[in-house]
């Protein structure tokens, strides 16, 4: 078995802003199943950051435990990363931008360590807007438990040992539209180019960008009567729209006709551009996003796409007013300013 | 766009580069393989079965496939595999009593056919080596006193070692070749006279270019003809030539005229030519040899004249000349109006081109000559107008290489032996092509899968001032067997095929994210053109195929793999998960002289 990957990349690669090529981004080679779909996911998430010429070290990867948790590893090889406790990294990841805002949080999960271990955690990093991308690698089983049905697992689900699940799925992108998350969107592993403008929006969104990617587990999940392999999942699919990702240093010159389309600009200044396939849907209106997830599962369809985004959002540093300089760069003085300043403050008490 | 069809040879044949390249079509990737696996015999007889003449090509093969190595163009920085040293390697490190044993049985009852072969070189030791397992008679005719022809008289010992020449012209003529030396076929007609059923002529192009300009009469003794003063020193007829010396030409030839003269006494040698030194026609590694040995290059020098002073050569004067080209790269070279200048000299050697020559080929044989004076030879069967005589080597169309004439050699022995079955040489038997599963484990190859960075090993060279005081004494000593493994290692093994199975393929992207070089792309289907625009990564080398599935792919779309860059690392096949891709090794062979009928050089 390779454990390495040969250092020779194509010559003619391209370079983004930095003058960086993929090969700055990528990480170690993969030592999960061939062929599942969060390898998918990390290659995407490279590729998006690679374009988005993002320095790898401003970014740090946060993660749990389980096959999902793993992949930092094989993605942002140059870049900072936090592999926490089982479903705590949405507290490691909060205290983590508490103290360095300027950083961009990437947190990789799984629908075990979110859905089940770490729901308590993942609830309130959503509800406090905590500015980080969250994505959610859903195979809908605990891959590396051998297979059992995880808590998103649909009802009647067959995983590999043939048992239909009788439990009731929790519907992760639906939570986290109702606990207020400001930017909702699901995708499918196996769908790059939606895939890679959403991790790149998600990216620019300031709050709690959170991304649902449903993503088979060859070994355990991906066979006839399961509703998360590969073929179940590309014979349900049904998108919301495609979705462009303009930088702001970018001319939009794609023209959409009127009603079909909706354009929201981040506070970059970059343009988030969806191209509806669904008119009914408003990115603006949570109520809009939950009924059109409801009304495709009743048609048996998987609703993927940009689903929600709020991008006014005010994200945990401006609501509680903390720092604005990561604490890192703050000096004795910025911490001790000294007696008068402390004069000063305790006389607006009295 | 249409699917590829991988069942085409070709198609697979074109990703083995060096394979391609090589005028005889040497399965490199598999001998060396063998040379890491320290298997020399092996890879000598995957060689000798091939080119013929592993040990002398190992030291003086053109290397077309080098320049076509995949491994030079993976990166800007990178080298190509030093295949033909590697051949060397093989030569140097086979158990010579096991190749004897290996040689192909000759029947002792002969089918009563008799060829005559004209010419002693590689494509009529070629021929020999095809036919005499079949059963034929084999005459070989050569004026010089031993077998090899220009592989004789025009490589000085230096480079090629007479042993290494004796021990392969010997495994042929030991098969049971007449050879008639010290015989030169002075008239086609007396041979044809003689009831051959067939004639090979391998007479290569025995005649050296001449200058005439003023002086060369008066000073002829000490201007010698390149080949043919080669030659002379090869048979020791000369022995030593003066204290300074020009060479004129920037050819192969040249390079040899150069070295060989300060061997025999020279300490003030100068290659002069015409052109600027960027066109000089002698490989890039022997003129390299040949400055390492101190031998200055002159360029844009074109010769005025042979000075004689007191009857005697005293030097050349040449014009300064540069170089322009048109809009066609048409070259013309201006003179500088400068004076003349003179170059001291007591010799000269030409080495200016050579041609070939046929004043001992009757005009009234029914055998045809066109363009300059050339015999019309069949490009693929190599039969004349005369459909008793073939040609090969460098007298079928011109100068060329050794390889080139043993690829020849191999194709006329087809032709000769179909001809003399009564059956038309046209109908040829395809090329033999096999594809096999290396998959030995879950993720295990039987081949090294894994891509080494090391840069290519540079040959060690005798000391320059030790080499110079031996005409015989080889310059190149070849990799010992550890730096032949370091070498061999970096073969990227364009021969183990990735092939594609659309049925198995769930579209998971696995090998489209793992693979280093983004050679795959699962996308919509278009003509070959518009899908190089939208691969995964740029798709503008035309020379490199892109393999295509068919879409009959879960989703419809077609799976593209541009063939430029890939590593054969096997990553692709070990992250698929339904083994949609697989690594194949690819093993093409040309067809040979009775390969329907014997296996030559086959493993016991």
């Amino acid at each position: 078995m390779s454990y390495l990957k040969p250092s020779f990349r194509h010559p003619d690669l391209p370079v983004n802003d930095l003058g960086y090529t993929k090969k700055n981004y990528e990480g170690a080679i993969s030592t999960l199943c061939a062929g599942c779909g969060h390898d998918s996911i990390s290659s995407a998430i490279t590729q998006a950051i690679f374009e988005l010429s993002i320095a790898p070290h401003n970014i740090a990867k946060m993660s749990g435990i389980g096959c999902s948790s793993k992949t930092p590893t094989y993605f942002l090889g140059n870049s900072h990363g936090f592999n926490s406790v089982h479903g705590r990294m949405p507290s490691v990841a909060t205290g983590a931008n508490m103290a360095n805002r300027d950083m961009i949080y990437v947190g990789v999960s799984g629908d075990g360590d979110t859905a089940s271990i770490g729901m308590g955690q993942f609830t309130h990093a959503v509800r406090r807007n905590v500015n980080m991308m969250y994505i959610v690698e859903n195979n809908g089983c605990y891959g590396l438990t051998k297979g059992q049905d995880s808590a998103t697992s649909d009802v009647g689900s067959k995983s590999k040992k043939g048992d239909p699940n009788p439990f009731e799925p929790i519907d992760l992108a639906s939570i986290a539209l109702q606990l207020g998350a400001t930017f909702v969107a699901r995708s499918f592993s196996g769908d790059k180019e939606q895939l890679i403008p959403l991790i790149k929006a998600a990216i620019a969104h300031q709050g709690f960008a959170f991304i649902d990617v449903v993503s088979p587990c060859v070994t355990f999940n991906n066979n006839p009567g399961s509703t998360k392999g590969y073929e179940y999942v590309r014979d349900h699919l049904a998108a919301t729209g495609t979705v462009d990702f303009v930088p702001m240093k970018d001319e939009i010159t794609t023209s959409y006709e009127a009603g079909t389309s909706q354009e929201v600009t981040l506070h970059d200044g970059s343009v988030v551009h969806l191209h509806k396939a669904d008119s009914r849907l408003d990115i603006h209106s949570r109520r809009s996003a939950l009924a059109l997830i409801k009304d495709y599962k009743a048609n048996d369809q998987l609703l993927t796409g940009l689903l929600y985004m709020d991008p006014d959002s005010q994200e945990l540093h401006e609501t509680i007013q903390s720092s604005n300089k990561p604490l890192r760069a703050l000096t004795e003085l910025d911490l001790c300013p000294g007696n008068k300043v402390l004069t000063s403050i305790n006389a607006s008490l009295r | 766009m249409k699917p590829t069809n991988i069942n085409d040879p070709e198609y697979f044949h074109k990703v083995v580069d060096c394979q391609l390249a090589c005028p005889a079509h040497t399965p490199v990737p598999e001998y060396i393989r063998l040379i890491a696996a320290e298997r020399y015999t092996d890879a000598y007889m995957v060689n000798w079965a091939s080119n013929v003449f592993p040990g002398v090509l190992g030291r003086t093969c053109d290397r077309p496939c080098e320049p076509a190595c995949r491994r030079g163009r993976v990166d800007e920085d990178e080298q190509p595999v030093a295949i033909c040293r590697l051949k060397r390697v093989a030569a140097d490190n086979k158990n010579d009593a096991e190749v004897i044993a290996r040689m192909p049985k000759i029947p002792a009852t002969k089918n009563d056919k008799r060829i005559a072969l004209i010419g002693g070189g590689p494509a009529s030791l070629t021929v020999a080596r095809d036919l005499m397992p079949l059963g034929y008679i084999v005459d070989l005719y050569d004026d010089q006193p031993a077998g090899g022809g220009f592989m004789r008289s025009q490589i000085p010992s230096f480079r090629l070692p007479e042993t290494v020449l004796n021990d392969e012209v010997n495994y042929i003529l030991d098969m049971g070749v007449i050879s008639r030396f010290d015989t030169y076929v002075d008239s086609l007609k007396d041979i044809l006279d003689k009831n051959y059923d067939a004639v090979f002529v391998g007479t290569g192009a025995p005649r050296g270019r001449d200058l005439i300009i003023p002086g060369r009469d008066e000073g002829t003794d000490n201007i010698h003809i390149g080949i043919d003063w080669l030659s002379s020193v090869a048979f020791e007829h000369i022995e030593k030539i003066g204290k300074k010396v020009i060479v004129l030409g920037g050819g192969n030839t040249a390079m040899d005229c150069c070295r060989s003269s300060l061997r025999l006494g020279s300490d003030d040698v100068k290659v002069i030519v015409r052109s600027p030194r960027s066109e000089m026609k002698a490989s890039p590694w022997e003129i390299d040899d040949a400055e390492r040995e101190g031998i200055p290059m002159f360029e844009n020098h074109v010769p005025l004249e042979f000075v004689i002073k007191e009857g005697k050569l005293a030097g050349m004067r040449f014009d300064r000349v540069r170089a322009e080209y048109d809009a066609n790269g048409k070259r013309s070279l201006i003179s500088l109006g400068e004076e003349p200048v003179m170059v001291e000299c007591d010799d000269v050697c030409i080495a200016i081109g050579q041609d070939n020559s046929f004043p001992w080929i009757e005009r009234d044989l029914g055998l045809e000559f066109g363009k300059w004076d050339m015999p019309v030879v069949d490009k693929e069967t190599f039969q004349s107008t005369n459909p008793k005589v073939f040609f090969g080597g460098d007298a079928a169309f011109g100068p060329e290489n050794v390889i080139t004439a043993v690829a020849h050699g191999h194709q006329a022995a087809v032709s000769i032996d179909l001809f003399l079955n009564g059956k038309n040489v046209q109908h040829r038997l395809a090329p033999g092509a096999t594809l096999v599963s290396q998959k030995m484990g879950i993720h295990e190859w039987s081949y090294d899968s894994g891509v080494v960075d090391d840069v290519r090993y540079a040959v060690p060279h005798t000391e320059v001032k030790l080499a110079l005081s031996d005409r015989k004494m080889e310059v190149e000593l070849g990799f010992d067997p550890l730096t032949g493994f370091a070498e061999a290692q970096r073969c990227l093994n364009c021969d183990a095929q990735t092939v594609f199975t659309e049925a198995k393929c769930i579209e998971c992207d696995a090998c489209v994210d793992i693979c280093p070089t983004d050679c795959i792309t699962f996308t919509h289907s278009g003509t070959e053109a518009e899908l190089r625009t939208r691969l995964s990564a740029p798709a503008n080398n035309l020379d490199q195929d892109l393999y295509i599935s068919t879409d009959k792919l879960p989703t419809g779309r077609i799976m593209v793999k541009d063939e430029n860059v890939c590593l054969h690392c096997g990553l692709c096949a070990e992250r698929c998960p339904t083994a949609a891709w697989d690594m194949q090794k690819f093993m093409y062979e040309v067809s040979k002289a009775g390969s329907d009928s014997v296996q030559l050089g086959a493993e016991q």
